[in-house]
């Protein structure tokens, strides 16, 4: 029996964006990143292609976090105490991109150091993070932002709080920015308005709708994400930016990831459980319209790539 | 699908005679299709229409139902696409595969049907078994005597499926699977016990063809295997199966579907899963029984199938945690389920008494209820005051979330006579706070 088939037709499509520039481009990277342009819900070529397939970036630190689960202190080892040598191990592992987390310790030449010694250790593009406090942000992505001119960095993560004087930066830098809003499509928009409305070029804006892990909050975030990209296909310009959400900082924020003892027998094996945290974390957001999806672990690293290159040749 | 107003106004009498207590037959119509009201309160409509209101008003993916001596678990009948239009009713149902040629096969099955986890205080476990028929008769007897869940039967040979089936008598069985060679014999199988028939074919043209056949031999209740060699290519087959039941109300594909997750190899098998739980599979079977794997499954399927409208919540008010003592410490937290059950999870766990205020955040985690206005100084202080607080306590000192710091001053001035003491960000390292800095 022949069965039509009911397809969407949609006005809008996201902006495709590219990360990290070569020398050909003013840049140093050795290839670049292109995210977005899609023009249907996630994956489904009976519509249209997919024209770039999400990607993975590994998340580092600019210094050992102490804090981290010992799983991830066993598996990256020595290499967390070198930004430089844990970005060389990041790029083996499979990364696209690194995403590396400054921190509070970091004077404002630390910063610059440290960004530099891990642009000549990879050919990847680079997504840097302040250490997460306005003031602090500030100070160290300013001076980084500067020395990096035309690198295309992204920067972040720029808050409804804190944006100006990092989209300024980015701006007068060449770089992208991070635009992150708590889970709600309007807060999103607005973010998102505010930035452009600063001079921002729109195709130099990621947006980071904020998620939560498998058991503590991912129902949010991946409703929230089906309606921003919903939002962008149907017209709705201020969501048509591509999204990167943080799965690895979430999953491995849980309990059932990051403890290994005295937990219910019924939690089962720790390594193998706080993997498919992370992997099955982050497997919802790609299916729910990620583009950029950072991670921390390199065995969910594989799988969640596996997958993706599952969904994008069907 | 649905009928609107005025198509359901044109199946009507439309003599506006007003028995139905509406003007006009128009009125009841527009009524009817907003489902506020109920056909039988008009007493003209004619058979005919009776019928033809009755198939509108099936669902478009029929609901199936699985039963065993006592449980059942059901699936289908879902009305969206996305979650946030509504939700997503009926969660799938996680099967496990077993063999019945496996010497072990009692051993295995009870294991999994122990299996239990409580995710914020609910119990989750498996929801059946799929028998690989591969010889050994008595596997459902062997199977039954060790789990009372429902049950799949994996085989195509119609002799051995019948005869298994006669041993699982008053049972709601789903077979699997009828395919172009077998359909006939299997559905003949299916009528006679009366069980659910897993219908399979490489595309959705034939499998339409396929559930109709079916269909005329007098199986109504089926499920469909939409094959697929991929994630991508499943995910494709899945949502065209769903919008043409959703939208263009084709009934022929109007049935849950069933996904195996270990087709492409067990290191896939988390992966298969996960996206057949968030993408619309109405059963779930896996190869491996790991409980590092089926908890993350069951509560991903949670998260998804939660309502979105609504947060999981906890009833506001003072818990009792190992036995508190009049000198035992006050904690507070909100009454997001999430949240309530970080907290008491871990000071239960540590065998240390508190008493646990939950105030009523309106379903909030700590932050969010703080950042939306529903978890303050004034909240917390009624809270302490509407729960009788003082008068179970010698010590008049509470505990605040530590990402709440900001709050105590206010709370010590809502609070005359308390003292206020904030302790650390997460729960995990209440029970260290307790012991060292609370004596
Ligand atoms: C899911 C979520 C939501 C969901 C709501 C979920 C819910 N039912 O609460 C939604 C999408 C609806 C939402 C909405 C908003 N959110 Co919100 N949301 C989150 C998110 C992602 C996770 C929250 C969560 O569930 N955490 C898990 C629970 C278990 O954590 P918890 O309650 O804090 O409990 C832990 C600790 O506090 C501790 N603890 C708890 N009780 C106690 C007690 C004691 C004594 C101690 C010692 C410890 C302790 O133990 C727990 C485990 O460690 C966070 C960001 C993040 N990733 O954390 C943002 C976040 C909380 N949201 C935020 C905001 C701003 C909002 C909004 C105001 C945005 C808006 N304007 O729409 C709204 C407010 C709601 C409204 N107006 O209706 C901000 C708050 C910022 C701030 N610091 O002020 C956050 C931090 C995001 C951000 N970075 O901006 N949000
Ligand atoms: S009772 Fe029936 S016929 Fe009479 S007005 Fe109502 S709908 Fe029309």
């Amino acid at each position: 029996m022949p069965i039509e088939i009911p397809k969407d037709k949609w006005a809008g499509s996201i902006r495709a964006i590219t990360i990290g520039a070569t020398s050909a481009e003013g840049g140093t990277r050795s290839r670049c990143v292109t995210i977005g342009g899609e023009t249907t819900m996630p994956y489904l070529h009976f519509e249209a292609p997919t024209p770039n397939k999400p990607v993975i970036a590994i998340e580092i630190k600019s210094r050992k976090p102490e804090d981290w689960s010992p799983l991830l202190m066993e598996v990256w080892g020595e290499a967390m105490t070198d930004p430089a040598q844990w970005a060389k191990k990041s790029e083996e592992a499979g990364a696209d991109l690194i995403a590396l987390g400054l921190t509070v310790e970091d004077t404002p030449d630390d910063a610059v150091r440290i960004v530099k010694s891990v642009l000549s250790a990879t050919g990847l593009p680079l997504i840097v993070w302040g250490p997460g406090q306005a003031e602090k942000d500030n100070e160290v992505l300013v001076p980084v932002s500067e020395a990096t001119k035309g690198e295309k960095l992204v920067l972040g993560i720029c808050e409804d709080k804190n944006y100006r004087t990092i989209v300024a930066t980015a701006m007068a830098n060449g770089h992208l920015v991070q635009a992150r809003a708590p889970m709600d499509v309007n807060l999103s928009k607005q973010l998102n308005i505010l930035i452009s409305d600063m001079g921002m070029p729109k195709e130099r804006i990621i947006m980071d709708p904020t998620t939560g892990a498998l058991g503590y909050g991912i129902e949010y975030g991946y409703s929230v994400m089906e309606r921003l990209r919903l939002a962008a296909l149907q017209g709705d310009a201020m969501t048509q930016y591509p999204m990167i959400v943080t799965p690895g900082f979430e999953a491995w924020k849980t309990k059932e990831a990051k403890v290994g003892e005295g937990v219910p027998e019924a939690w089962g094996d720790w390594k193998a459980r706080a993997i498919h945290w992370e992997t099955l974390t982050a497997i919802a957001l790609v299916e729910s319209g990620a583009d950029i999806v950072v991670l921390r672990h390199p065995e969910s690293v594989a799988r969640v790539k596996d997958a993706i290159e599952e969904l994008i040749t069907a | 699908m649905a009928l609107s107003g005025i198509q359901i106004y044109k199946l009507l009498p439309q003599t506006n005679c007003k028995e139905c207590s509406f003007p006009t037959c128009l009125a009841f119509a527009m009524k009817l299709a907003a489902k506020q009201v109920e056909l039988s309160a008009c007493p003209y409509v004619s058979e005919e229409s009776k019928k033809q209101l009755a198939e509108s008003a099936a669902p478009p993916i029929r609901l199936i139902s699985l039963r065993a001596n006592g449980t059942e678990l059901k699936v289908g009948n879902e009305v969206v696409m996305f979650r946030h239009e509504k939700t997503f009713y009926n969660k799938p149902g996680l099967f496990l595969r077993v063999k019945a040629s496996d010497p072990d096969l009692a051993k295995k099955v009870a294991a999994a049907d122990a299996y239990k986890v409580n995710y914020v205080g609910m119990d989750f476990s498996i929801d059946g078994f799929a028998i690989e028929l591969d010889g050994n008769p008595e596997a459902a007897k062997t199977v039954r005597s060790v789990t009372k869940r429902p049950l799949i039967l994996i085989g195509n040979d119609a002799a051995a499926l019948d005869s298994t089936l006669s041993q699982l008598a008053g049972e709601s069985t789903l077979i699997y699977a009828a395919d172009s060679s077998n359909h006939e014999s299997l559905a003949d199988v299916a009528k006679k016990h009366k069980a659910i028939l897993a219908v399979k074919a490489d595309s959705l043209e034939a499998l339409a063809d396929l559930t109709q056949k079916v269909q005329a031999r007098g199986v109504e209740d089926m499920v469909l295997d939409l094959g697929g060699k991929n994630l991508g290519e499943w995910l494709t087959r899945s949502t065209q199966a769903r919008r043409l039941a959703l939208k263009s109300n084709f009934k022929p594909l109007g049935y849950p579907t069933i996904f195996f997750a270990a087709q492409n190899g067990l290191d896939k098998e988390a992966v298969y899963a996960s996206q057949a739980i968030t993408k619309y599979a109405g059963f779930v079977v896996i190869d491996t029984f790991a409980p590092e794997m089926i908890y993350p499954l069951l509560v991903l399927r949670e998260n998804i199938y939660t309502d979105p409208q609504k947060p999981i919540q906890v009833q506001p008010g003072i818990y009792e945690i190992n036995s508190p003592k009049p000198d035992s410490p006050v904690l507070v937290t909100t009454n997001f389920s999430i949240t309530y059950f970080a907290v008491a999870n871990e000071v239960e766990g540590s065998g240390l008494p508190a008493w646990l205020v939950v105030t009523d955040a309106e379903g909030m985690s700590v932050l969010t209820a703080w950042a939306a206005g529903k978890f303050d100084a004034e909240r917390i202080a009624k809270a302490i005051k509407g729960f009788n607080v003082e008068e179970k306590v010698s010590k008049k000192r509470i505990v605040l979330p530590g990402h709440v710091a900001v709050l105590s001053g206010e709370v010590e001035e809502e609070l005359p006579g308390w003292e206020v003491r904030v302790g650390p960000r997460e729960a995990v390292d209440l029970p260290a706070f307790m012991k060292q800095v609370l004596n």
